[in-house]
């Protein structure tokens, strides 16, 4: 026996099922405790209203972004046959990558590129002072080795499979340009602990640019900020390491990716097609 | 028979190329002209801020800052012809620690030493080592300066006696006032002691060689 709904205003009145949810609506959406529509009145656990209002957060964002499609189509794309733990390790770099980033954000808060004494007291601060200091810095020294032999892997991996051919040559130099600037990132972050051993090794880094022909003395100057270590060199470096090259990495990590996903990973060179399969599965 | 061409592809005015909408002694549709506004307004202030801001970043490649610096570094009873005496200057006094270096003094020997560097009364040798820079150190045993980082050898003279520089180590110019030895600015000799201008590390100055490393504004 249905009943009339009692004259509740309106926002205390329950509100109508979600189209489509059939009738499990009705216990889902019966919370009002004024007895609900339809009589078995059941209060929704803690769960289902926390999936019920995850779900509706996800939803309206989806609804304004049209995110999903895409999302589906990049996370769910179709992967050849072999695909091994090889291919990890382009996203293990990027991780290293977005390691680097996060705790050279936190290392910034403390560090200051000052060249006459800031430097190297700000960094010993960092690591013998600040609450996890060490840890945090531990982890953006390491972390950078990691990265570089994580890149060095991944660019093996990509050579030794061929992956880097037809139509995946772009993607190639764009890996090659990522592994050039995380070496200027090796390069420029080496300097800014600021011991006698990060400034001679960047001495001689910016010696070997001039070591180029013609325009090697230039990017000397360049990298010095004048024909001296000066006082300038080391805030040039900093923003050259914490700016300009994080940026056009976090860039080129996005083109790399997008080609990834567009033009989609190889088969290992062990296996070969197996055209037999496929001709009776498109027939 | 063919029609004769209604429109003519290659006319100045938009009517002629039959242009949809096209106005009768008008060369430039409406479209392309604020397409064209647009792209040029987007350029002109795109290069407002990124001409400035290279020229930025890139000016102290042709700007010469440093200032004539002349440092007194003890009496001339201090120094001798026979061997070098270390010696502290400061060649980037902003930055404090970090902008010293060492220099090793002696006097000018007119029997050993070349004449083409006979108006220095003194002879100043840059500790920065020609190949990559590392700072080299005098052997007085074996009278040679030695550099640790990948074993260059320099003589007496500072020219190359081993390992991989390219010329001698630098010099600097030298005077003497008031009884004061004074230090002034480097400068760079090639393998016969001529003089040039300062130049990097690992920049040659030989032969066809000094062609690819010339000198640069900032020194």
């Amino acid at each position: 026996m249905k009943l009339s709904a009692p004259p509740l205003p309106k926002f205390l009145r329950p509100s109508p099922p979600r189209p489509g949810t059939g009738n499990g609506g009705n216990g889902a959406n019966a919370g009002n405790g004024a007895g609900g529509n339809g009589g078995i009145a059941t209060k929704p656990k803690p769960k289902d209203q926390a999936v019920e209002g995850a779900a509706s957060v996800v939803g309206w964002l989806d609804e304004r972004s049209g995110v999903s499609p895409f999302l589906r189509g990049f996370l769910y794309r179709k992967t050849p046959k072999g695909t091994n733990w090889f291919y990890t390790l382009g996203s293990a770099t990027m991780f290293a990558f977005l390691s680097q980033a996060v705790t050279g954000v936190f290392l910034a808060m403390y560090y200051e590129p000052d060249t006459a004494t800031r430097a190297y007291s700000s960094a010993a601060h960092i690591s013998n002072d600040v609450f996890l200091g060490e840890f945090v810095r531990g982890m953006h020294k390491w972390g950078a080795t990691v990265m570089i032999i994580l890149i060095f892997l991944h660019m093996g991996r990509t050579f030794f499979f061929g992956a880097y051919k037809y139509p995946r040559e772009l993607n190639w130099v764009i890996g090659v340009v990522l592994v050039v600037l995380t070496l200027v990132m090796g390069l420029t972050g080496y300097l800014l602990p600021f011991d006698q051993r990060s400034f001679w090794a960047t001495v001689v880094a910016v010696n070997l640019n001039s070591s180029g022909p013609v325009i090697g003395p230039y990017l000397a100057d360049f990298l010095r900020a004048g024909s001296e270590f000066g006082p300038t060199t080391i805030t040039r470096f900093y923003a050259l390491h914490m700016l300009l090259v994080p940026g056009l990495i976090a860039a080129l990590i996005g083109a790399h990716l997008y080609l990834v996903a567009k033009l989609g990973t190889t088969a290992p060179p062990w296996l070969k097609a197996e055209k037999k399969d496929l001709l009776t599965e498109e027939l | 028979m063919a029609d004769p061409p209604k429109f003519d592809e290659k006319s100045r005015y938009t009517e002629g190329r039959g242009i949809a909408g096209a106005f009768p002694g008008e060369t430039v549709t409406r479209r392309r002209l604020m397409e064209g506004t647009a792209m040029a307004v987007g350029g002109i202030a795109t290069a407002a801020f990124a001409l400035p801001a290279l020229g930025f970043a890139l000016g102290p490649i042709f700007e010469d800052v440093s200032r004539e610096n002349w440092q007194p570094v003890g009496t001339e009873g201090d120094f001798n012809t026979q061997t070098y005496i270390q010696r502290v200057i400061n060649i980037a006094p902003e930055i404090g620690d970090p902008g010293k270096t060492t220099v090793y003094v002696r006097k000018f020997d007119q029997a050993r030493d070349d004449p083409r560097n006979k108006d220095q009364p003194f002879v100043a040798i840059s500790t920065r080592c020609a190949h990559l820079g590392c700072p080299v150190r005098y052997i007085r045993a074996s009278q040679k300066f030695v550099c640790p980082c990948h074993g260059g050898v320099y003589d007496f003279q500072g020219k190359v006696a081993g390992g991989p520089p390219v010329r001698p180590l630098d010099r600097f110019y030298t005077r003497v006032r008031a009884g004061k030895v004074e230090i002034g600015d480097r400068f760079s000799v090639n393998s016969e002691l001529k003089r040039f201008s300062p130049r990097d590390p690992s920049n040659h100055l030989d032969g066809l060689w000094q062609y690819l490393y010339p000198s640069r504004p900032t020194t």
